[in-house]
């Protein structure tokens, strides 16, 4: 019910609470309402969920994911064992 | 990136599911709140992945799910009237009232529409005005803005021939009824990431304070929910309770700040009835006083009355992480999710339908090995 997907945007039309977006999802393009995301720019990604983005996806703090356990300091120690 | 597939990355699933069996020393249950994550967590087996240590508790974030039988029931009944247009998220169509449901009501000629945003059931409102158009909005607060978007709107335009059937639920007020429960057993939560997109998680700091909770805002892929796993894990080992947030790539601290202003706009805070859990005070959304006009149960003048649940089903306790759903004797028998019995059995979210999909095969193959 919650499920939000990731889309890119391809271009903006419109004003405050009726501005809105064509927004592509692996080549699939939707119209979306980019009303509570005010500083959304062309080739920003989106969530979205039921026809609105609800917040841009920062890419700098996607990779996060990827660093954690690095930055736990396991890393080493998680590497297959002989 | 396009923020998907890599979250699904097979190595560095596994370096997870290593990192927590290493970390884990002793026995946890940790709740995932959303339906969401719940589908994620049954249809990727990351229950597999972990240390027997760990056990995962499915928590009541599945706005379907509880959405009262009494609501379902005015559903059907304003679905049922001949000038109405019903328009719905297409889940709740099979969800059972007391003696029906929206898809039976469609079926016996009732014009009910499935939409994928509340602006589709308006944009009909539009291209219909000689028909009353009624939307039912559900959902937590991840949908509350889009659903008060289309009223606001409604109301700016003057679309008179649009209503909306509100149950709105909120998650903190659900996870404290949870954590003061003398029955509770969950020792850490993953809070649900597309809420508190839309919310931040403040809210939750005074939740993990109070109850001495971990509370690690989480998203819904597999990374992700490993990650939140973790992140929990390391906050228990150490004896820790904080608020953390794992879904960093779109929360934020404080949240949607346009979204919220417009949720509070338009709704205001109510007691909500949650199905299979009860009563749970200032636990929802109800339209404020400027909006009423907007209100489908006054315009179509459905009574409130209350019904009793079916007393077999134990979703009640599966929503409280008190009981897991296989051990519920009419779970795949009596109850599938085409004839479901209660509340986690009637959405794709819910746990019992989850395991129904995705864990009764595993089952009975483990049954026949033992047998032969």
């Amino acid at each position: 019910m919650c499920l939000a997907v990731p889309g890119k945007i391809l271009s903006i039309t419109g004003e405050d609470v009726l501005r809105s977006g064509t927004v592509s999802f692996g080549g699939i393009n939707k119209q979306v309402s980019l009303a509570y995301v005010p500083e959304v720019r062309v080739g920003d990604y989106v969530l979205v969920h039921v026809g609105f983005a609800i917040s841009i996806v920062e890419e700098s703090e996607a990779r996060q994911t990827f660093e954690y356990l690095k930055q736990m300091g396991e890393l080493e120690e998680l590497g297959p064992r002989p | 990136m396009k923020y998907v597939d890599e979250y699904r990355d097979r190595a560095t699933v596994q370096r997870y599911a290593r990192a927590i069996r290493r970390l884990t020393t002793r026995p946890w249950a940790i709740m995932e709140v959303c339906g969401g994550q719940t589908h994620t967590i049954v249809k990727y087996g990351i229950e597999d992945l972990l240390p027997k240590e760990i056990t995962l508790l499915h928590g009541p974030g599945c706005p379907v799910c509880v959405t009262p039988l009494e609501l379902i029931d005015k559903a059907t009944q304003i679905a049922a009237r001949p000038q109405v247009i019903f328009c719905s998220f297409g889940d709740m169509l099979r969800v059972p009232g007391s003696s029906s449901d929206l898809f039976s009501v469609k079926a016996k000629g009732g014009d009910v529409r499935i939409v994928y945003s509340p602006l589709d059931a308006l944009q009909i409102a539009r291209e219909n005005p000689s028909r009353e158009v009624v939307f039912f909005a559900v959902g937590f607060e991840t949908t509350a803005p889009a659903n008060a978007m289309a009223i606001f709107q409604a109301h700016m335009q003057h679309v008179e021939n649009f209503s909306v059937l509100v149950s709105h639920v909120l998650v903190p007020p659900a996870i404290e009824a949870l954590l003061s429960s003398p029955d509770n057993r969950t020792q850490g939560f993953l809070a649900a990431g597309h809420v508190c997109t839309v919310m931040g998680y403040e809210e939750y700091v005074p939740l993990a304070e109070k109850y001495r909770v971990p509370i690690v805002v989480t998203g819904f892929e597999p990374l992700d929910i490993l990650q939140g796993i973790l992140m929990c894990i390391r906050q228990l080992e150490a004896g820790r309770a904080e608020v953390e947030n794992q879904y960093l790539r779109s929360v934020r601290r404080n949240g949607n700040r346009p979204a919220q202003e417009q949720v509070t706009r338009v709704f205001r805070v109510v007691p909500r009835k949650w199905r299979g859990v009860g009563e749970i005070p200032q636990s929802g959304l109800g339209l404020r006083d400027e909006f009423a006009a907007y209100d489908a149960e006054g315009r179509f003048g459905v009574a409130a009355y209350a019904i009793e649940e079916d007393s077999e089903c134990i979703s009640g306790e599966v929503l409280r992480g008190i009981k897991k759903p296989q051990e519920c004797p009419a779970f795949g028998g009596r109850c599938t999710p085409e004839h479901p019995l209660g509340a986690t059995m009637v959405s794709n979210e819910g746990a019992c339908a989850a395991y129904y999909r995705y864990r009764r095969l595993e089952q009975q193959v483990a049954g026949a090995g033992k047998g032969s």
